[in-house]
């Protein structure tokens, strides 16, 4: 397959990047694994005319515990997280979804803050950070800004990234001992999307009930959904199977699936259902110290 | 009968039954296979191709200036073009015609509409932009329901005396002997199935690099085929160039598995256009061009009747097919047969009457119907026969297992004469299956289903007891296109004992270049090592049909058998001379002769190779070679059991392989290896059927399934671990007694693994899902929903 001509530009460090990407302006694209871009370029459903390889700013590349939260940076790559024991002791949604994306070759290429940024609704990681309270490092020429994730997706592959800015760092909040997680996805085979996705996070507090919630869907929306809803109806409640039964029928009620060869609406919104219960009782049984 | 094949050659020798190295997996596995694309030629143009964004619509104008006006293109060719050389249509291997390039109408999604020759694959593709089309939009047909019905648009409006939608009708069996064996039913059982329109996808997609001589006018044309020579014949007819100055030849090729039968109109059209411009032009398609335009499979509405006695003996079987065509007839088949060999669908039963009626729409899809890694829609008729089996085994109450062993076709009952005209030559059912359960440990698993589950997954255990018709012909019934369905070998042994052999047929991952050179490794005892098979190029390889419908080893390995045996016979004559003893008094042995009585007065093979060319006697013919082309009397019948246990999660509808054992039986295998291999690949690829793999249209008309993240390809990763088993059961028929393996598991799988399913699912009232049983049709038949698609 063969896209159509552009220019091409790598630099080596984030602030030769910044400087090219002020430069070409709206004509520019940041070229992370290349795993959603290539094959849109190839299908020629996109055409920039430059694209800013950042592969060569090895600095990017890092899994770190900082300041309570686990900071990632934009070369990190999906493999990077499957096999990090930060992540492992660190977040357990992240580490839970981590196996789920893509497919091995994809995920060696494929970078987490590429896919955050892509906002495509059938990503898994924008329901993960979605759940868990993740925020998104910014920096353009003009200096840095921090976006809560809620803020940074915006729409259907759309971001809220200005002009002449690019991610630089993912920054996740790190579980404590009474905290848990899990994601569930759905596929028809390795390497495909979700035909439905749910991330769960949840953190107790001493008496055991629920100090936070966190849950967000993939694929049956336009964009990633948080189910605030359920969220903060769990607050304060004893967690167990009637609880999430109970955030189960939200989710389902709240997302907005749509038919097509992966099932029914109908279909979706039950699986939403099923795995919103399993994924709590994992994060659950995760929390309490049980896994 | 059942025996297992004891090795007559030295492992070194690596004759029948020695699982020996792929010789030619050296060049592959380091990249150095040369591949259609591989292919650079001084000058060389590209090709890129325009299509119809659109299922069916009238053409009302096509602007090119502005793709003309483009650097580096060097011409655009429009139907119109083609049309001036009597090139914008030409014949289907179903004796309809089909549109090059289109004129009138387009008639499917991805239809070529038009193509760019530029020096840059790149220009090429960009100036594809530069071409404007005006299309007057019609409805689109996107079913052979639909297309029959009173007043669908007519799609083939082009064709004098079409009137309707129908492609063809066909029926086989005797209608009069069924319905009076339905009359005695004390059961009668049906189903309605869709075996669902699939696409072969073969990792190399299909290309051309057409090289015309504008001085000689003769034509190489490299090309992605699976049958050269007939691609030849073909091409002269097509193009009406003389048949001489044609030489096809087919390099390397990734997998074909019937993609690589027919002629493309991009290979049509690249010809044309190197003839026209006088320079090579390369043209190779993109993965989402093959599977929106290539040959797709399957595609088959079945209706399906068992007559049934109380006491569990099958009477009868009525089957009805509507199949849907795509807008040309397009099928890869023998002349006679309508649909295929789907008449086969009696499978492995003995009962007395059958019936099969078939039509077949035309519709607003691509074109097709070619055997996908099946003999001929073998595939469709084997699912057919086998789901209906088990489900007839429930409503009568009796254990699927059991109801098989029952009305098998019973070993002493070969050679059978099917009630549908096929002449079964051997098989040994009852074995092949009893070994497979105990290789499963059926019983066990059958007590297992009964316990409660912890999680609430349902069990299920599928059977499928498939038969095979593969390695068309005999000359008699079968051709295609005209051309009778024979094949050849050529074998000539050099002076220093090493042999090259020439076959008609054309290996795409078959493995080729190790099987025929084991064939002359038993029959003449040359090591395996030092026999070259030399495929694929017309000029120089004998005539042959091709390979597809596991025929290869059961017509050119013939061939292969029979030639070395008259090589052998000339040699025994020369190794009289040199031992100077008389032909009758020697004895063979792999590689050898000796005087009887004498073991130590012998020579080799490779010294009556170097006499044949230096110390002949006078009045014999140099030289030590032949030729010969092989007619099979009959077809070969592959067969085996296959059994699946799956677990089903009823809250999503998934479901996964527990275990699965494969017993096949192809007669006499030649390299096991190579045959477990061949299986395996199938098991997998039946997998897909079952589970993920189908291509759709929405109702416009839109094929959704034109790249891998739609079109659902198993790897490594999803594919269940098989455990293979064997009987070997000789074709009585066959030199070396092998039947062809390339294809059984593709056929015999898909229904193993939906019984399976439904076996989980039956006593919750499930009766049937149509394939692929995609999670949400699961848990749609669960929970009495309907799902559509
Ligand atoms: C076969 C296949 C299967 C896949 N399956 C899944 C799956 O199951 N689940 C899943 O979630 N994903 C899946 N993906 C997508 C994959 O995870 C991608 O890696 C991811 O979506 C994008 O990351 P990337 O690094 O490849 O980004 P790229 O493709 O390089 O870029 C994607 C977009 O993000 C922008 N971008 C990238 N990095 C930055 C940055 N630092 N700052 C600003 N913008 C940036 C780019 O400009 C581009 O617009 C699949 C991809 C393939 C090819």
């Amino acid at each position: 397959m063969y896209p159509p001509a552009f220019e091409y530009a790598a630099p080596e460090s984030v602030e030769e990047a910044l400087d090219r990407l002020a430069e070409v302006g709206d004509e520019g694209r940041i070229l992370a694994g290349g795993q959603s871009l290539i094959p849109m370029m190839k299908l020629r459903l996109a055409a920039p005319a430059h694209l800013i390889d950042i592969n060569e700013i090895a600095e990017l590349a890092y899994i770190r515990e900082v300041n309570g939260h686990l900071a990632i940076g934009a070369l990190t790559r999906h493999a990077d997280v499957v096999r990090s024991e930060v992540v492992a002791g660190g977040c357990a949604t992240m580490a839970s979804a981590a196996p789920w994306v893509a497919d091995p070759l994809v995920r060696n290429r494929g970078t987490v803050c590429g896919s955050v940024a892509h906002c495509d609704p059938e990503g898994d990681w924008n329901s993960v950070m979605l759940a868990v309270g993740a925020e998104v490092v910014a920096r353009s020429k003009q200096g840095e800004r921090v976006i809560p994730i809620s803020e940074f997706v915006v729409d259907f592959f759309t971001n809220s990234l200005r002009p002449g800015e690019m991610v630089t760092e993912l920054r996740v909040p790190r579980d404590d001992d009474r905290s848990g997680g899990a994601y569930l996805k759905l596929e028809r085979k390795i390497g495909d999307y979700a035909t439905v996705g749910v991330a769960a996070h949840l953190r107790l507090d001493e008496q055991g009930r629920i100090a936070r919630a966190g849950l967000a869907l993939t694929s049956v929306g336009p964009i990633n959904l948080k189910v605030t809803e359920a969220e903060e109806m769990m607050v304060g409640q004893e967690p167990g199977d009637e609880l999430f039964a109970e955030a189960a029928q939200i989710a389902a009620r709240t997302c907005e699936p749509t038919s097509d060869v992966r099932g029914p609406a109908e279909y979706k919104r039950s699986v939403v259902a099923a795995y919103t219960r399993r994924a709590f009782g994992r994060a659950l049984a995760g929390a309490r110290g049980e896994t | 009968m059942t025996t297992t094949h004891q090795p007559a050659t030295p492992f070194e020798m690596g004759g029948i039954g020695h699982s020996v190295r792929r010789k030619e997996d050296d060049r592959f596995i380091q990249g150095a296979g040369r591949y259609l694309d591989d292919i650079q030629l001084p000058g060389m143009l590209h090709m890129a191709i325009l299509r119809s964004p659109i299922a069916h619509g009238r053409i009302l104008s096509i602007d090119t200036s502005e793709a003309e006006a483009t650097d580096g293109v060097v011409a655009v060719v429009t139907g119109e073009m083609l049309a001036a050389h009597g090139l914008a249509w030409m014949p289907t291997l179903s004796g309809d015609t089909q549109a090059v390039l289109a004129t009138d109408k387009v008639r499917y999604q991805g239809q070529e509409v038009a193509a760019v020759i530029a020096t840059d694959p790149y220009v090429a593709r960009d100036a594809l932009s530069g071409i404007f089309v005006d299309y007057e939009e019609l409805p689109a047909i996107t079913s052979p329901q639909q297309a029959l019905e009173p007043g669908a648009v007519l799609i083939r409006d082009e064709k004098e005396g079409q009137t309707d939608n129908v492609a063809y009708t066909w029926e086989a069996g005797d209608k009069a002997a069924t319905d009076e064996a339905f009359a005695k039913a004390d059961l009668v059982v049906t189903l309605d199935t869709h075996y669902p329109r699939s696409h072969p996808a073969p990792l190399e997609t299909c290309g051309v690099v057409a090289d015309v001589n504008p001085a000689t006018g003769e034509a190489t044309i490299y090309l992605t085929s699976q049958a050269p020579h007939a691609h030849r014949t073909l091409f002269a007819i097509v193009a009406g160039l003389p048949e001489e100055k044609i030489r096809v030849v087919s390099p390397d090729i990734g997998g074909g598995f019937g993609n690589k039968v027919p002629i493309y109109p991009g290979y049509v059209v690249a010809t044309a256009a190197s003839l026209l411009i006088g320079k090579p032009v390369k043209w190779v398609e993109s993965r989402s061009e093959n599977l929106i335009s290539t040959g797709f499979a399957r595609d088959f509405h079945m209706h399906g009747e068992l007559a049934l006695t109380a006491d569990g003996r099958i009477l009868g079987l009525r089957a009805s097919i509507l199949s849907d065509q795509g807008a040309f007839y397009a099928d890869a088949q023998p002349t006679r047969f309508r649909a295929g060999l789907f008449h086969i669908c009696t499978g492995s039963y003995d009962f007395g009457a059958a019936h099969v009626t078939a039509k077949g729409a035309f519709t607003n899809k691509a074109p097709g119907g070619v055997a996908y890694r099946c003999s001929f829609r073998v595939t469709e008729a084997s699912y057919l026969i086998e789901r209906l089996v088990q489900n007839a085994a429930y409503e009568l109450g009796m254990d699927p297992a059991e109801f098989r062993l029952k009305n098998f076709i019973r070993p002493e009952q070969f050679p059978y004469l099917s009630p549908t005209g096929f002449v079964y030559d051997s098989g040994d059912y009852h074995t092949a299956l009893r070994k497979a359960m105990e290789m499963i440990d059926y019983e066990g698993w059958r007590r297992r289903q009964q316990e409660p589950h912890p999680e609430g997954k349902l069990i299920g255990i599928g059977i499928a007891s498939f038969t095979e018709v593969v390695g068309a012909g005999n000359s008699r019934t079968y051709d295609i296109a005209g051309l009778k369905m024979i094949d050849s070998a050529e074998l000539r042994i050099h002076p220093t004992g090493k042999a090259i052999l020439k076959l008609g047929v054309k290996s795409q991952g078959q493995g080729h270049e190790t099987t025929f050179a084991q064939i002359v490794a038993e029959e003449l005892g040359i090591p395996f090592e030092d026999v070259k098979v030399q495929e694929g190029d017309t000029d120089n390889t004998p005539y042959g049909l091709g390979t597809y419908a596991s025929r290869s080893t059961p017509v050119a390995g013939a061939a292969t058998a029979v030639v070395a045996r008259q090589i052998r016979e000339k040699a025994r004559k020369l190794a009289a001379h040199l031992l100077e003893a008389s032909p009758d008094d020697l004895e063979w042995e792999p590689g050898r002769f000796f005087v009887r009585g004498v073991p130590d007065k012998g020579v080799t093979i490779q010294e009556v190779a170097f006499a044949a060319y230096t110390n002949f006697p006078e009045g014999m013919e140099a030289g030590l070679e032949g030729v010969h082309y092989y007619d099979p009397p009959n077809m070969t019948y592959p067969f085996g059991s296959y059994i699946v246990v799956v677990e089903v999660d009823p809250e999503d509808g998934t479901w996964k392989v527990l275990d699965m054992v494969a017993v096949d039986d192809c007669g006499v295998r030649i390299n096991p290896m190579i045959v477990e291999g061949q299986i395996t690949g199938g098991l997998t690829e039946g997998f897909a059927k079952a589970n993920m793999q189908w291509i759709t249209f929405d109702e416009n008309g839109n094929c959704i399934g034109s790249n891998f993240l739609d079109y659902l390809v198993p790897t490594a990763w999803e594919a269940p671990r098989f455990r293979l088993g064997e009987t070997v059961t000789p074709s009585p028929h066959h030199p070396i007694g092998a039947k062809g393996v390339g294809e059984s598991a593709t056929v015999g799988s898909p229904a193993a693994y939906v019984n399976a399913v439904i076996d989980a699912l039956w006593s919750k009232g499930v009766r049937n899902i149509d394939m692929p049983v995609l999670p949400h049709r699961v848990w749609g038949a669960l929970n009495g929903v309907e799902v559509a698609p």
